[in-house]
C-alpha cells in the first residue's frame, strides 16, 4: 500500500520530480519484490537484486549525462511536503559534489552484488543490500537537513545485519561496535540539527530544514555555531573515520562479508566526508575557517597512522581497512584546506577511493574464497597459479598507491597541492603518507603474489572470466579517470568554487589564495589571516 | 463558585449530563457491565472467543464515537465561537481534542490488548470475562483521567484506573510471580494514591478549591501574600505530593522501583496494557494538572520535572544493560520512554515563531504523538513476548530468545521492527516521536535535556540490539524454540497457513518451550508493527489530528 501510494504520487508529478526519487524508490521496490520471491530460488533473488541495482545505476548515469556542467547549483531538484508544521520536506537535489558519489553508488552496488555470493540465506542478504542502496542514495541526494540525518542513520540497520549475519569470525561484536559507535556519535547531531533550525528560525522566516536556506540566512552566534558544528563533526568524524575515533572500522571491515566491505568502504565512509563538505563547510564556514586546522591535523595523523598500522598488518583485509583510514585522512585534509584544489581533490579522491578500495576488497574476497585465509604469511606465489588475478591486483594496488596515470593520483595530487597552498607543513607531512602507501601496498603485494608458491597457493584457481567481467568496469574507471579526469573535474569544480565563494561571503577575512600566492601564504599566512579575521569580525559586530 | 465555564450551570442540584459527549466513555463502561452480565447468565460464553470479540468490538464502537464527539465539539464551537472544547457535567470534565486523542490511544490499547489477551487466555486455560471486564473498567478510569478537571475526580479516576490493574496483575493464579507482582503493585500503588490524596488536600487547603481552573485562577486573582488562604509553601508541598503520586504511576525514576518486578510478574498482555493505556492516562492526567492547574508555578515544577526526566533517562537506560530477563529489559526501556515523555510535558510553551503560529503546539503535539507511537510499539513488543513466553509466561530469559528468527521468522521480524522503532531508527514512529520531543526541547532552549535524551537513547539501543542479536545472530545451531509447525516453508511464506494450523492444535499442543502464535495475537502485533512503520514514513497522516488536538487544548490559550 505504501509503495502504491508513493508510485501514484510519482506518476502525477512531472518527470523532473521523478528522476532523483526513483534513485531511492527503485532499490526500495526491488527489496520489496525480493521479499516476495520464494527463499528457495537463490538465483531469482540475485537476479532481481542485480536488475534493480543496474536500473538504479542506469538512472544515475542518466543524471550524469543530463547534468548541466555550467550550473554550479543544485539540479534535478524535487521537493515534496512532509511534516509541514515543522518545516520538513522531502527535498532532493544534486550538484557537482554529490553527482559522482551518486554515480559511484550506482556503479558499486551492482558490482558488489555481481561479484560476491552470500554463504547462506541469499534472500534477506539481498533485501538488506537493496535497502542499503536506497539509504545511501537518499543520504547523498537529501538537501533537507533532517532527511539527510534520517538516511545517515537508517543505513546502519542493513549494514548491521549484513555484518552480523553474513560476516566472518567475530561478526556479532563487529556489528554491535559499528552500530553503537556510529549511533552514539550521531545522537548529538539530531540535537544540533533542531537547535540550528530553531535558532535560525528568525533568520530563515520560520523553521526550515532546507539546507540552502539555512546556509544562506542563518546568523547563529559564534558559540552556537561552534557547538552545533561540533555535534555534526563528531558524527561525520566517526563515519569517515578520523583518527582517534576510527577503531570501529578495522573490525567492521574485516568481519563484514565482501560486499559489505566494498559498500562500507566505497560508499558509506563517504557519507562522513560528504557530510563535512555539504553540512559542515556549507553551513558553518566561519567555524570551519577557525577550527579547520584541528581537522587538518587529525587528517594528517590519520594518513601517517593509517599507513604505519597498515604496514604492520598480518591480515590482508585488515591491511586494506587501515589503508582506508589513511586515504580518508587525505580527503579530510583536502576539505579543510578550504580552497578549490583541495576540495576538488577531496571529491575526486572520495570517488577514486570508492573505486579502488572497492576493487581491492573484491579481490581480497576472492582470494579468501579460494584459500580460506587472509593471512599474508599463509599466502605467497599466487602470481604463478593466478596470473590474471595478479595482473588485476597490480593495477588496483598501483591505483591505491597513487601512481600517476591512474585515478588515485589525481585526487591525492590535487589535495596535496591545495593543502600546500593553505598550510604548507601539513602537506609536507601528508606526502609521507604517499610514500608509506607505496611501502605497505607493494610489500603486501610482494608477499602475497611473489615468491615460491607452496601447497594450496600453487593450485589456487585463477580469476574466472565472469569475475573479470564483473570487476572490469572498475578497472576501466581506474585507467580512464587517471588518464582523462577532465570531464569529472569540469563537473566538480563549479560546485566547489561556488561553495568556496559562499565561504568567502560568510567569512569576512577569508580569501582563497591564488596559485601564484602560494609563496606568501603558508601557515604563517593562515595565522595572519586568522588574526586579521578576529579584529575584522569585531568591527562588523559594532556597526 | 466562580467556575470557569462556557455552559450555564443552573442552580439545580444535579448537574446536566451531556451524554453524547461522554459516549465513548459510556460505551466502554456499559460494555464492561454487559460483558460480565452476559457471561454470568450464559456460562457457555465464558470460554472461547466471545469475551475477546465483545471487548474488541466495544473498543471499536467507542472509537467510532470519538468521531461523533469531535463533530459535536465542532457544533459547540460554532455556536459559541470558541475553540473545539466543551465543559461537561458541571465543569468536571473537559472534552477537547486532547481528551479525544488520549481516549483514542487508550481505546487502541484496549483493542490491541484484547487480541493479545484472547490468545494468552486460551493458552493458559483461563476463563476470559473478568480479565476483559477489568481491563475495560481500568480503561474507563484512564479515559476519565484524561478529561477530568477536578482533583477529586482525578483521584477517583486514578483509583478506578489502578485498582482494576492491581487485580489484573494477579489474575494468573498458577504463577506466584503474578501474585507477588499484584501485591507489590497494590502496596506501592496505594502509597502513591496516599501521596496524591494528601497533595490534593494540601492544594485545597492553600486555594480553597479542587478545580484545576480555579486553582489556576486563584493565583492570578490573589497576588501572593494578600489573601489569608494564600500559603505558597502549602501549595508547593501539595503540588510536590501530587507530582510524586503521578511519578509512581508513570514510573519515573526514583519512583520506578516497582516497575521491573510488576512488569515481569504480571501476565504479559496485562503488562502491555499497563505499559500503554495506564501510562498514557497517567501522563495525560499529569499534563492536565501541571499545565492547567499549576501553570503559574511553572518555574517551581519545571526543574523537578526535568530532574525526573533526566533520572529516568539515565537510570533507566543504564540499568537496562544489567538485565537478562527480556520483560525486565523492556520495563526499564519503558522507564526511558517515560523520561522522553516527561521532556515533552516539560517543553510545552516554546519560543514564538517556531511550530507555526502557535509555539505551544509543538510540545503538545510531541506529547500526543509520543503517546500514540509508544502505545503501538510497546503493545507490539509485549505481544511478541506473549507469544514467545510459552505456557505460564515462563520463557523470558534472553537465552530463551535464541534463534527465534529460525523458528518463528515472522514473529522475530516483527519484533525486530518494533525494537528498532523503540531504539528510534529513522522511518519508524519511534524516530518521529523522539524527533518531535527533541524539537520541542530545543524550542524551549532545553538543549541539555535534549542531549541527555539522545545519549540515553543510544545507551538503551544496546538493550534492543541485544535482543535482536539474540534472535537473529546468535546460535544458528542452537535453536531453543522447537518449531510448532514443522514445515519451514509455511513459516516463511504463509503466515496464515502456520497460524491456522496452530489454531487447530490449541493449547494442548503447546508444551513448554514452544512458540504459540495464534491469529488474534499475530494480527494485533502486525497491526502495531504496521502502524509503527506507517507513522514513521508518513507522519503527516496524523498531523491534522495532532494539530486539531493541540489547537483545541485549553492549555495556555484563551484564559
Amino acid at each position: 500500500m505504501i509503495a502504491s501510494t508513493l508510485l501514484a504520487a510519482e506518476t502525477t508529478a512531472d518527470v523532473a520530480f521523478g528522476t532523483l526519487p526513483s534513485l531511492i524508490l527503485v532499490p526500495l521496490l526491488t527489496a520489496a519484490v525480493i521479499m516476495l520471491l520464494p527463499a528457495s530460488r537463490a538465483d531469482y533473488v540475485k537476479l532481481a537484486a542485480l536488475i534493480g541495482s543496474v536500473i538504479t545505476g542506469a538512472i544515475s548515469i542518466y543524471v550524469l549525462w543530463h547534468f548541466d556542467v555550467a550550473d554550479p547549483g543544485f539540479q534535478f531538484t524535487a521537493q515534496r511536503e512532509w511534516i509541514s508544521s515543522l518545516g520538513l520536506s522531502w527535498f532532493l537535489g544534486i550538484d557537482g559534489i554529490s553527482l559522482f558519489l551518486v554515480v559511484l553508488t550506482g556503479i558499486l552496488f551492482p558490482i558488489a552484488i555481481l561479484t560476491t555470493e552470500p554463504h547462506h540465506d541469499p534472500k534477506p542478504y539481498h533485501v538488506w543490500i537493496m535497502l542499503l542502496m536506497a539509504g545511501s542514495m537518499g543520504a547523498f541526494l537529501a538537501l533537507d537537513l533532517l532527511l539527510f540525518f534520517l538516511f545517515f542513520e537508517v543505513v546502519l540497520v542493513p549494514m548491521y545485519f549484513l555484518i552480523g549475519g553474513w560476516g566472518h569470525g567475530n561478526r556479532v561484536y563487529a556489528a554491535m561496535k559499528f552500530f553503537l559507535y556510529t549511533m552514539a556519535a550521531s545522537a548529538l547531531m539530531l540535537v544540533g540539527i533542531v537547535s540550528l533550525v530553531f535558532l535560525a528560525a528568525g533568520d530563515t522566516g520560520g523553521a526550515t530544514f532546507n539546507v540552502i536556506e539555512l546556509a544562506e540566512n542563518h546568523q547563529l552566534s559564534t558559540l552556537a555555531s561552534t557547538l552545533v558544528f561540533l555535534s555534526f563533526a563528531l558524527a561525520f568524524a566517526v563515519k569517515v573515520p578520523v583518527f582517534p575515533v576510527h577503531t570501529w572500522l578495522p573490525d567492521a571491515h574485516t568481519e563484514a562479508p565482501t560486499a559489505g566491505s566494498v559498500i562500507l568502504a566505497g560508499v558509506m565512509l563517504k557519507l562522513g566526508t560528504y557530510g563535512m563538505l555539504r553540512f559542515g563547510v556549507y553551513l558553518f564556514p566561519e567555524v570551519v575557517f577557525d577550527l579547520g586546522w584541528i581537522f587538518m591535523t587529525l587528517g594528517v595523523i590519520g594518513i601517517v597512522y593509517g599507513a604505519a598500522v597498515a604496514t604492520m598488518q598480518k591480515d590482508l583485509k585488515r591491511l586494506v581497512a587501515y589503508s582506508s583510514v589513511a586515504h580518508m585522512g587525505f580527503i579530510v585534509l583536502g576539505i579543510f584546506a578550504l580552497n578549490s584544489q583541495g576540495m576538488t581533490g577531496a571529491v575526486v579522491q572520495m570517488v577514486n577511493h570508492g573505486i579502488t578500495t572497492g576493487a581491492l576488497f573484491i579481490l581480497v574476497g576472492w582470494i579468501y574464497e579460494r584459500r580460506h585465509t587472509r593471512e599474508i604469511a599463509a599466502l605467497g606465489g599466487l602470481q604463478k597459479s593466478a596470473p590474471l588475478m595478479a595482473g588485476v591486483f597490480t593495477l588496483v594496488m598501483l591505483s591505491s598507491v597513487g601512481l600517476p596515470g591512474l585515478n588515485g593520483f589525481v585526487g591525492e595530487f590535487l589535495i596535496l597541492l591545495g593543502t600546500f597552498s593553505a598550510a604548507r607543513w601539513w602537506a609536507v607531512v601528508a606526502v609521507s603518507g604517499v610514500i608509506l602507501a607505496a611501502l605497505y601496498m607493494l610489500w603486501a603485494y610482494q608477499r602475497t603474489f611473489h615468491g615460491p608458491a607452496v601447497g594450496e597457493n600453487a593450485t589456487m584457481e585463477d580469476m574466472r572470466l565472469s569475475e573479470l567481467f564483473g570487476i572490469l568496469p572498475l578497472l576501466v574507471l581506474i585507467v580512464f579517470l587517471g588518464v582523462y579526469p577532465k570531464p569529472m573535474l569540469d563537473r566538480i569544480e563549479p560546485s566547489v568554487d561556488a561553495l568556496i565563494e559562499h565561504v568567502e561571503e560568510r567569512v569576512t577575512d577569508f580569501y582563497e589564495p591564488e596559485p601564484n600566492e602560494v609563496e606568501r601564504v603558508g601557515v604563517t599566512g593562515l595565522i595572519e589571516a586568522a588574526e586579521h579575521g578576529e579584529s575584522g569580525g569585531e568591527g562588523e559586530e559594532d556597526h | 463558585m466562580g467556575l470557569f465555564a462556557q455552559t450555564v450551570v443552573d442552580a439545580i442540584d444535579t448537574p446536566e449530563v451531556e451524554w453524547k459527549m461522554m459516549a465513548p466513555l459510556l460505551v466502554l463502561a456499559v460494555g464492561a457491565i454487559v460483558l460480565i452480565t452476559i457471561t454470568s447468565v450464559v456460562p457457555r460464553t465464558r470460554r472461547g472467543g466471545f469475551p475477546a470479540a465483545f471487548t474488541i468490538t466495544t473498543a471499536a464502537v467507542a472509537g467510532w464515537f470519538l468521531k461523533v464527539v469531535w463533530s459535536g465539539l465542532g457544533d459547540h464551537a460554532e455556536t459559541y465561537g470558541i475553540w473545539r472544547r466543551q465543559w461537561i457535567v458541571a465543569d468536571a470534565l473537559m472534552i477537547d481534542g486532547f481528551t479525544i486523542f488520549v481516549w483514542g490511544v487508550i481505546l487502541l490499547s484496549v483493542f490491541l490488548c484484547g487480541g493479545l489477551l484472547d490468545s494468552y487466555l486460551r493458552r493458559e486455560g483461563f476463563d476470559g470475562p473478568e480479565w476483559y471486564t477489568l481491563m475495560m473498567i481500568s480503561a474507563v478510569g484512564g479515559m476519565l483521567l484524561a478529561a477530568a478537571h477536578d482533583l477529586i475526580l482525578i483521584f477517583l479516576a486514578v483509583e478506578i484506573l489502578s485498582i482494576a490493574v492491581y487485580v489484573l496483575a494477579g489474575l494468573h493464579l498458577r504463577r506466584s510471580d503474578s501474585q507477588e507482582a499484584a501485591f507489590k503493585y497494590f502496596i506501592l500503588g496505594a502509597l502513591a494514591s496516599a501521596f496524591l490524596l494528601y497533595g490534593i488536600a494540601l492544594v485545597y487547603g492553600a486555594t480553597g478549591t479542587t478545580h484545576l481552573v480555579d486553582i489556576f485562577m486563584y493565583r492570578s486573582t490573589n497576588a501572593a501574600g494578600l489573601s489569608p488562604l494564600t500559603n505558597s509553601s502549602m501549595m508547593l508541598a501539595g503540588m510536590a505530593m501530587i507530582m510524586i503520586g503521578f511519578a509512581f504511576k508513570i514510573s519515573a525514576v526514583p519512583f520506578h522501583v516497582w516497575t521491573p518486578d510488576v512488569y515481569q510478574g504480571a501476565p504479559t498482555p496485562i503488562t502491555a496494557f499497563m505499559a500503554s493505556a495506564v501510562k498514557a492516562a497517567a501522563f495525560a492526567g499529569l499534563f492536565r494538572i501541571m499545565w492547567e492547574g499549576f501553570t503559574y508555578y511553572v518555574d517551581d515544577w519545571r526543574p523537578v520535572l526535568s530532574a525526573l526526566a533526566i533520572a529516568s533517562l539515565v537510570v533507566g537506560s543504564f540499568l537496562a544493560l544489567a538485565q537478562t530477563n527480556v520483560k525486565r529489559m523492556l520495563a526499564y526501556s519503558s522507564i526511558v520512554h517515560a523520561g522522553f515523555i516527561l521532556i515533552a510535558v516539560y517543553a510545552v510553551p516554546g519560543v514564538t515563531g517556531i511550530g507555526g503560529d502557535d509555539p505551544s503546539r509543538l510540545g503538545i503535539e510531541a506529547f500526543l504523538f509520543y503517546l500514540l507511537a509508544y502505545t503501538l510499539m510497546t503493545i507490539g513488543t509485549f505481544g511478541v513476548l506473549t507469544a514467545a513466553g510459552g505456557v505460564d509466561d515462563a520463557n523470558h530469559e534472553l537465552a530463551d530468545y535464541r534463534g527465534l528468527s529460525k523458528s518463528q521468522p515472522v514473529l522475530a521480524g516483527l519484533m525486530a521492527v518494533l525494537l528498532f522503532a523503540q531504539a528510534g531508527i529513522p522511518f519508524t514512529a519511534g524516530f518521529v516521536a523522539k524527533f518531535r520531543v527533541i524539537a520541542a526541547a530545543a524550542a524551549n532552549e532545553a538543549y541539555i535535556l535534549g542531549a541527555v535524551a539522545m545519549l540515553a537513547a543510544v545507551v538503551s539501543a544496546v538493550l534492543y540490539l541485544r535482543i535482536v542479536v539474540t534472535m537473529f545472530l546468535v546460535g544458528d545451531e542452537l535453536v531453543a524454540h522447537a518449531v510448532t509447525d514443522t514445515d519451514d516453508d509455511a513459516a516463511t511464506d504463509g503466515v496464515a497457513d502456520e497460524t491456522a494450523s496452530n489454531d487447530h492444535l490449541g493449547e494442548a499442543s503447546t508444551p513448554f518451550g514452544q512458540v504459540y502464535t495464534p491469529k488474534p495475537l499475530l494480527l494485533a502485533v502486525m497491526l502495531a508493527a504496521f502502524g509503527t512503520i506507517v507513522l514513521g514514513v508518513f507522519p503527516q497522516l496524523v498531523e491534522p489530528i495532532l494539530t486539531d488536538a493541540a489547537d483545541s487544548l485549553s492549555t495556555l490559550r484563551q484564559r
